[in-house]
């Protein structure tokens, strides 16, 4: 379609750039998961919706006269309790049972989050304006939103700020704990439950640093969450559960390739070449597996 | 009588663990062959490594003269080399009954036998199995709530539904009620006299190994440490110390 | 067959001919319960028989859709015309056309979704577990994205399906028609079924659900089964999905056609609800959720959809087993589950 990008290299560094800087923020969202799903095994499919609901609160105050960017403070606090309140109410039922069980739920979840958002904040694409300039670089040919480099450094901020935390902090220790072998960790006075109701506030958490990055350095809308939850579960298989460095790297990749199939696909087919490219991924790793006669499990 | 199974210089590494090196062995056609070694000496990988679980790094295995480590496991299976689980493997929410006909081995699957009606001979031939093994009275229920000791023993008339040449057991008296044990080994050697299957077998207990085996092989550190007559093995100090945990 | 049994039949045969007069307002929504019904029967294939949790069954429901509706025109006019002109206003079936381009279309409805469920399988159905249950989501919803960027099916705007002949009937012979072939199809989605699950092929599946490597170490090729079964289902969803098309008239590509969060979720909804796993829970549940959307969704006005993720996760946490599980254990003897204490304490005894 744009064979332009074949003689224009300078877009490519625009994609590039681009991407790589979307990708730390994607990157984010995956760290939540991996956590949760390493600690709790239950994969959360409205893992989308909560970075979407942090999205909104960020756009709240933006509405309300508050700079946005400073939901990236309010807006984790916000979503640890609403976290925490999910697990209360729900996942603490499905967490011993089978993994489609606790799909089968977090989808509920998020059919009905994405529902509440419309009612709340409306069927519209939002944005919430930073007004932090843009950066131009290469004599003015690539041109980064600051918006986005501020977003891509608070991503690993917080992303570093979580390892130290689950390195030196107590809870941290009980959920990595929990996370190596729940039933020891049991006997050993940790109190899963507490561990467990923690572990989904965190991923909130982290969920409400990237949604109000992306209500300042993207559009919002009820109904975009789920491409947010496959994009982290793809990184999540590629990186494996906890390796921050390797999270944030399939990050950076995931991005530059949505960049590009933006550029080279057209828009229309980006969220198409995002699914996809998980069926690939998930399909190459079975037969890669295959050949040593195991399975992806 | 021919050799049926042989397996020669396998290899097989996870990681840095070796847990088959330049393994060798050959079983004869008609045979009960034991196969002892202290745990973690690699017995399991090796049935794995024959009826293809996992590749092996090196070597090969013959099956009735033909080649075999490289084919998948269900089409070892269909040569009539089979194996049994340490840990039970069943069919949990179907009754005994089921797991018994879903065993069976269709001529060939071609789509006019896959959706062909169970027939009525085989319901009568999956009776007869359990009441061998002692399970007719339990042939109605889920094989989940069976206890392990009896979910062996189907997992055995399982194996013999389906009519192999061959049959691997791990540990086929582990977990059953010992008064039941002299039964067991009066039914493998019938499996073997009557049915005409060659066994090979796991096992830790040495008084059931050494009434069934007439040749064993012992294994230490995946290799293998000895071989011979349940006599020559009993009094093989290396297989002694082996047991012993002396180096 | 039992007694019992003839009388069950018998009134769903009765029910299933007697409707439209019986309740000639409901006809359009009983043709869709139908459609549901079909949707329940064949994911319950893979989800509840086989244990292969697929949430990308939709895939083959919208590609028989499209099919359909793109041989109906395709036969007789330039598809591009159709699509880029809004269909009907430039070109017009006649009644011949229309009842041949609705044949083949409806024929090949059925064979293209399971010729891409044979090719597709092999890789796909590779994946065990929550790999399966994402990638096949995935799948869903990229065809459902890539549907809405192709021009010749008329891209995110949709395309319309050939309207009803005028030289015959009007409306009312229009929803008779199809209301009938919703009926005959789901009839003999359920007899095929039913048949399957009597033979060898349905003890095998159940039997990859219990334990597939089992299963492969007894001499089976699970592969094979797997992807016949996805096949048999691919088939009658792609006629379900060619009829759809046909009684709504407009094919759209994320709403209606690959409607991942409708329909995609309605049918996994329903097997469970009905029971899955077992041969009538997907009818039951089908049916029962059917007249409870119908029932109350208007008391829900726009809230439908808080009250649909509600549904769901109120039917996982407390009733995962379904409508059928629960009778089970109310009544196992009726579903030939001997209790006999003495039977289930007896000592094994080997002499």
């Amino acid at each position: 379609m744009d064979f332009l990008i074949f003689k224009a290299p300078i877009l490519m560094v625009q994609a590039s750039m681009d991407g790589i800087l979307l990708g730390l923020l994607f990157a984010l969202i995956a760290y939540g998961m991996a956590l949760q799903w390493g600690v709790m095994n239950i994969i959360n499919i409205a893992q989308g919706e909560l970075v979407i609901m942090g999205g909104y609160i960020a756009y709240f105050m933006y509405t309300a006269g508050i700079h946005p960017a400073f939901g990236i403070i309010v807006s984790p606090i916000i979503m640890y309790f609403v976290g925490w309140f999910l697990y209360k109410s729900i996942i603490n039922r499905v967490v011993e049972r089978d993994l489609f069980i606790s799909i089968l739920a977090t989808f509920g979840i998020s059919i009905l989050t994405q529902q509440l958002m419309n009612f709340v904040f409306g069927a519209d694409v939002v944005v919430a304006q930073s007004n932090f300039g843009t950066t131009l670089l290469f004599d003015d040919s690539v041109t980064l939103p600051n918006a986005k480099i501020f977003s891509a450094l608070v991503s690993i901020v917080f992303a570093v700020a979580l390892v130290l935390y689950m390195k030196k902090s107590r809870l941290g220790r009980a959920i990595r704990a929990t996370s190596q072998n729940p039933r020891a960790a049991k006997i050993l006075g940790v109190d899963t439950e507490k561990v467990y109701a923690a572990t989904f506030g965190i991923n909130a958490a982290l969920c409400g640093v990237a949604g109000s990055l992306i209500a300042i350095t993207f559009t919002l809308h009820p109904y975009v969450g789920l491409p947010y939850t496959v994009r982290s579960f793809m990184i999540v298989i590629i990186a494996g559960l906890g390796n921050l460095p390797a999270v944030a790297l399939s990050g950076v990749g995931l991005g530059v390739f949505e960049e590009f199939a933006d550029y080279i696909l057209g828009t229309e087919f980006r969220i198409a070449a995002v699914f996809l490219l998980l069926v690939v991924i998930l399909v190459y790793r079975r037969f890669k597996l295959s050949k040593k006669r195991e399975y992806l499990k | 009588m021919g050799i049926i199974l042989e397996v020669d210089q396998v290899y097989k590494h996870f990681g840095g663990v070796k847990a088959n090196e330049n393994v060798s062995l050959t079983v004869e056609e008609g045979s009960i062959v034991g196969l002892i070694g202290p745990n973690g000496s690699g017995k399991t990988t090796l049935f794995n490594s024959i009826v293809g679980t996992h590749p092996i790094d090196q070597g090969s295995i013959y099956f009735e003269g033909r080649e075999i480590s490289a084919l998948p496991v269900p089409a070892i299976a269909k040569l009539g080399l089979l194996r049994t689980f340490q840990q039970t493997r069943i069919y949990e929410k179907l009754n005994c009954i089921q797991n018994m006909l879903v065993s069976s081995k269709p001529e060939n699957d071609t789509v006019y036998n896959v959706f062909a009606k169970i027939p009525e001979e085989l319901t009568e031939k999956s009776e007869n199995l359990l009441k061998f093994v002692g399970l007719y009275q339990k042939r109605n229920l889920r094989a989940g709530d069976l206890s392990f000791g009896q979910q062996k023993l189907l997992e055995l008339a399982m194996a013999l539904m389906n009519e192999p040449k061959m049959l691997l057991l791990d540990e086929p008296t582990a977990g059953i009620n010992p008064t039941l044990i002299n039964g067991i080994i009066d039914r493998l050697i019938k499996v073997n006299k009557e049915f005409g299957i060659t066994l090979l077998v796991i096992e830790h207990n040495m008084r059931v190994i050494m009434s069934l085996a007439q040749k064993m092989f012992c294994l230490a550190h995946g290799q293998l440490l000895a071989e011979g007559t349940p006599e020559e093995i009993k009094n093989d100090h290396r297989v002694i110390d082996a047991y012993l945990g002396v180096q | 067959m039992s007694k019992n049994n003839i009388i069950i039949y018998g009134l769903i045969l009765v029910f299933g001919i007697g409707a439209p007069f019986l309740f000639p307002a409901y006809k359009l929504q009983i043709s869709i319960l139908w459609i549901l019904t079909i949707l329940a029967l064949t994911w319950d294939i893979q989800g509840g028989q086989m244990g292969y949790n697929s949430f990308g069954n939709i895939l083959f429901f919208g590609i028989g859709m499209y099919v359909c509706s793109s041989v109906q025109i395709g036969m007789f006019f330039p598809l591009s015309e159709w699509t880029a002109s809004g269909g009907e206003k430039t070109f017009l079936h006649t009644t011949s056309q229309y009842f041949e381009g609705f044949t083949y279309g409806l024929i090949l409805a059925g064979i293209i979704p399971a010729i891409v469920a044979a090719l597709i399988g092999y890789g796909i159905l590779g994946l065990r577990g929550h790999y399966f249950a994402i990638c096949t989501l995935g799948i869903g919803i990229a065809a459902g994205e890539i549907a809405g960027g192709i021009e010749l099916i008329g891209a995110g705007q949709g395309m319309t399906v050939p309207p009803w002949p005028k030289g015959i009937g009007g409306t009312e012979l229009r929803s008779q028609f199809f209301y009938y072939l919703c009926f005959l199809t789901v009839s003999i989605t359920f007899l095929v079924i039913k048949w399957i699950y009597q033979t060898r092929f349905g003890l095998v599946l159940n039997a990859i659900r219990d334990n597939e490597d089992k299963a492969e170490a007894m001499g089976i090729h699970t592969m094979r089964y797997k992807i016949i079964g996805w096949v048999v289902s691919a088939f009658f969803l792609g006629i379900a999905g060619g009829l759809m098309g046909n009684m709504i008239g407009y094919i759209e590509p994320t709403e209606i056609a690959f409607a991942g969060s409708t329909y995609g979720v309605f049918m996994v909804l329903m097997a469970i609800l009905g029971g899955k796993g077992t041969l009538w829970g997907p009818v039951i549940g089908a049916a029962v959720f059917h007249i409870f959307k119908e029932g109350f969704w208007t008391f829900f006005l726009g809230w439908q959809y808080v009250a649909l993720g509600a549904l769901i996760i109120v039917i996982v946490i407390f009733f995962p087993e379904g409508i059928m599980g629960w009778l089970r254990e109310k009544y196992p003897h009726r579903f030939g589950e001997v209790v006999d204490e003495a039977d289930r304490t007896a000592q094994v005894e080997l002499t």
